[in-house]
């Protein structure tokens, strides 16, 4: 402790051109850009060979299916929309937008026999016991020949869907926007409107 | 002046990532509005879809894993390798980004995400551009 060394003093004028140095390095190697996607969780590969398909009732079912022709076909037991162009699915060319068509899907708010089945779930507070549609299913079914942006298009569309609903659900249960909801609280209204989207074992339907 | 340069490049050190690898193979990512960010780097794995670079190489889906061309068939092992490279903790966590060119026919997706499932990396994005449609 007595014999405190001196500590020889470091010559810092270099220190700006290294460290100069160092920033146009990292400036060239790296980048800034964030990798943004649609998540999506893919079913585990089949044990068995009677396993390949699960059956769902009818009416909980809504296939959207794109076709060699990258035209859209969303069909529910109440019927079935054709869509040809990204524009359509949007809802242009008085048509009834794809999100629209599985928001009134998900929520089945008339009760109608041709869409899902409602059952009564508990929640929890805030939303405690609500009627929810927790069997259905939006099946996306594609071609060979479908293009990925297409594909891609449609999938936003749902996922829009899904979105908007949580959205609204927010702004219903919790009176704020879905973003500015804490963790727990999303994860209720997750638990409200869960993405149950199928996207099925590859089928050829002609038109290659 | 020596501590300012040293708050920029540490800014630069924790906000950017490293280039991980040279594409070869031209892609024109999707536009999306719905998209989510990629949260941990080191967690996604990516698989590059598009035709190739060199147009020596024609016009044809080529994909790519790690700086080479690969067949579907490799997915299983690319994916087993990139997983062992990984934390036992955060092996469940993996994600793979897939990055396809926008005119890719959905077979050829659809025969790579067999092959991920058959690899049970079940966690998939498809890699999209923020957009507005």
């Amino acid at each position: 402790m007595a014999n405190k060394r001196k500590v020889p003093a470091l010559n810092a004028n270099s220190m700006a051109d290294i460290s100069f140095l160092l920033l146009t390095f990292f400036l060239l190697v790296s980048n800034m850009d964030v990798d943004s996607g649609l998540a999506r969780r893919l079913p585990p590969p089949p044990q068995t060979e009677e396993q390949t398909s699960v059956d769902v009732q009818r009416r909980n079912l809504l296939v959207v299916l794109v076709n060699a022709q990258n035209e859209t076909m969303a069909q529910s037991q109440q019927g079935s929309e054709w869509y040809s162009s990204a524009e359509e699915l949007r809802g242009s060319g008085g048509k009834v937008a794809l999100k629209d068509k599985v928001k009134e899907f998900v929520l089945n708010m008339s009760n109608s026999s041709e869409l899902p089945e409602l059952t009564e779930e508990d929640f929890g507070p805030p939303i405690g016991i609500v009627p929810v549609t927790d069997q259905h299913v939006i099946s996306i079914q594609n071609d060979a020949t479908t293009s990925y942006k297409t594909y891609i298009a449609v999938q936003n569309e749902v996922v829009r869907a899904y979105n908007e609903l949580r959205e609204e659900g927010a702004r219903k249960y919790f009176n704020t926007s879905y973003e500015e909801l804490t963790e727990d609280q999303k994860s209720q209204i997750n638990t409200l409107y869960p993405q149950r989207i199928s996207e099925a074992e590859p089928k050829n339907y002609g038109g290659q | 002046m020596p501590d300012i340069v040293f708050a920029i490049l540490f800014f630069f050190m924790v906000t950017t990532t490293m280039r991980s690898e040279t594409l070869m193979v031209k892609m024109k990512l999707p536009t999306a509005s719905e998209v989510q960010k990629l949260e941990k780097k080191s967690l996604v794995t990516y698989i590059n879809i598009g035709p190739p670079m060199d147009a020596r190489l024609g016009t044809g889906t080529q994909m790519q894993l790690n700086d080479r061309f690969a067949q579907v068939s490799e997915i299983q092992d690319y994916i087993a390798q990139e997983k062992a490279s990984m934390n036992e903790a955060d092996q469940p966590l993996m994600t793979v980004s897939i990055k396809a060119d926008d005119e890719t026919r959905m077979q050829y997706i659809t025969d790579v995400k067999q092959a991920l499932r058959q690899a049970y990396a079940l966690k998939i994005s498809y890699s999209a551009r923020q957009g507005d449609n």
